[in-house]
């Protein structure tokens, strides 16, 4: 039953990936866009990957369509033609094509338990995780602690973004308002908005399970940042950028941003002050399991206030922008 | 059969990967080129993610309540969980600067920017 499934799923994201780039209608583009995300999100699910079809379902599916939505009502709403090497660009994509195709021939069949990826580190960091760490989702773990460097690295990259927009666009504090008809946003439709305030509470409370449940089920940081700025989106969306920005100012998303880093390389600098490595959270307490679930809770915290931030503002500066 | 169906996911991955190339190489709108990116992404996020997969296995998350034996390999969860978000904000950048180019130039395709650089 899954593998018809995931079959079904796999030829529609082709179908619709094929669609997004033939259509001339931007607005059509983003949103197939959007729904690949969503299906993206089922395969991602169906292929045991719980965290990641999470983030896909937060990011893809919802903050990304904003985004790229906000920023066509800056630009233009369909593209005017193609370029003039279209046979070319044709032929050099149907050549890769067949040449990754035929690289795959030799691969593992899928699902496979005795793949090459299966039988070198996968293993050990499953044993690794039951006896040094001991939290259930070790997709957390092995983000969280053992691979605690590259997640700093990402969330730095992240934080980088964001500065890079709000440079670009401007903080959304210092710029002049829209007229008010679009600042009010959706406040005259009634249905959005009553749907709206019943469901944002509830989406908010989720993000919070999310983060501090995300060492037991899937979640964490990084979905739960996700999820967090999708509810205060769609709050903006639906009562108007002066009411989003009355309930998160714009000097605390700011904050945020830079807080989340801080606490997260804050952690590694007081593990070090404590004797131990840089993000080597064993130190932090008597127990070294109890210091890893310390230190996994922290640096959690700190990547969820980063992405809640930055998707934040990143949003704001693209809402805050007139048009003309 | 029995091999096209065990490859299937390799095979669509190379389709949605070029298919967002072409639409990088082709297309001369830049929200369009972005989108092409952001499909070559997704495709590598597939690839990562259907690699992870065990034939009867299940997500790699330790329970007392029911008897597992077989987990799907968690490290390319990971890469790729992390991958998403900088994906998005990478794209949100990109986005920032088109509307720039938008701005100082009053268009957002290719050719017509292009032609204003050259006067």
């Amino acid at each position: 039953m899954t593998i018809v499934f995931s079959l079904f799923l796999l030829t529609l994201l082709v179908v619709t990936a094929v669609a997004i780039v033939r259509t001339s209608d931007l607005f059509a583009a983003v949103m197939l866009s959007g729904i690949f995300s969503l299906m993206l999100a089922a395969t991602f699910f169906l292929f045991d990957a719980p965290d990641v079809a999470l983030t896909e379902a937060a990011v893809g599916a919802g903050i990304s369509t904003v985004l790229l939505l906000g920023a066509l009502s800056l630009t233009a709403a369909s593209e005017h033609a193609s370029s003039r090497n279209r046979v070319l660009a044709l032929f050099v994509v149907i050549t890769t094509t067949l040449t990754v195709i035929y690289a795959t021939f030799d691969k593992p069949a899928f699902g496979d338990p005795a793949a090459p990826i299966h039988q070198h580190v996968a293993p050990w960091y499953f044993d690794t995780t039951r006896e040094a760490i001991d939290i259930p989702n070790v997709v957390t773990a092995v983000l969280a602690s053992f691979r605690g460097y590259d997640t700093l690295g990402e969330v730095f990259v992240v934080f980088t973004a964001g500065i890079g927009v709000l440079f670009l666009l401007g903080s959304p504090g210092n710029k002049p308002r829209k007229s008010s008809a679009d600042a009010r946003g959706l406040r005259h439709y009634l249905i959005p908005r009553m749907v709206g305030r019943m469901l944002i509470p509830f989406i908010l409370l989720f993000a919070l399970y999310v983060q501090f449940h995300g060492d037991f089920s899937p979640g964490g940081g990084f979905q739960a940042g996700a999820i967090f700025a999708a509810a205060m989106i769609l709050y903006s969306l639906l009562e108007g950028e002066k009411r989003a920005l009355a309930a998160v100012p714009s000097a605390w998303l700011h904050a945020m941003i830079a807080a989340g880093a801080l606490i997260y390389g804050g952690v590694g600098v007081v593990t070090m002050l404590l004797g131990g490595n840089f993000l080597d959270y064993s130190v932090l307490s008597q127990d070294p399991i109890a210091g890893q679930h310390l230190g996994i809770i922290l640096i959690e915290a700190g990547v969820g206030i980063t992405v809640a931030g930055v998707l934040l503002s990143v949003y704001h500066a693209f809402a805050a922008r007139d048009s003309s | 059969m029995m091999t096209i169906l065990e490859h299937y996911h390799y095979l669509v991955f190379a389709v949605i990967l070029m298919t967002g190339f072409y639409a990088v190489m082709a297309k001369l709108n830049l929200v369009k080129k972005l989108i092409g990116l952001s499909l070559f992404q997704a495709a590598v996020f597939l690839l990562y993610i259907s690699m992870g997969k065990v034939e009867g296995g299940t997500a790699p998350i330790f329970s007392d309540l029911i008897d597992v034996e077989l987990y799907s390999n968690p490290l390319p969860q990971v890469l790729i969980l992390t991958a998403i978000v900088v994906g998005i904000s990478t794209t949100a950048l990109g986005l920032g600067i088109i509307v720039r180019i938008k701005e100082a130039y009053g268009s957002i395709e290719e050719h017509e920017i292009q032609e204003l650089d050259r006067k």
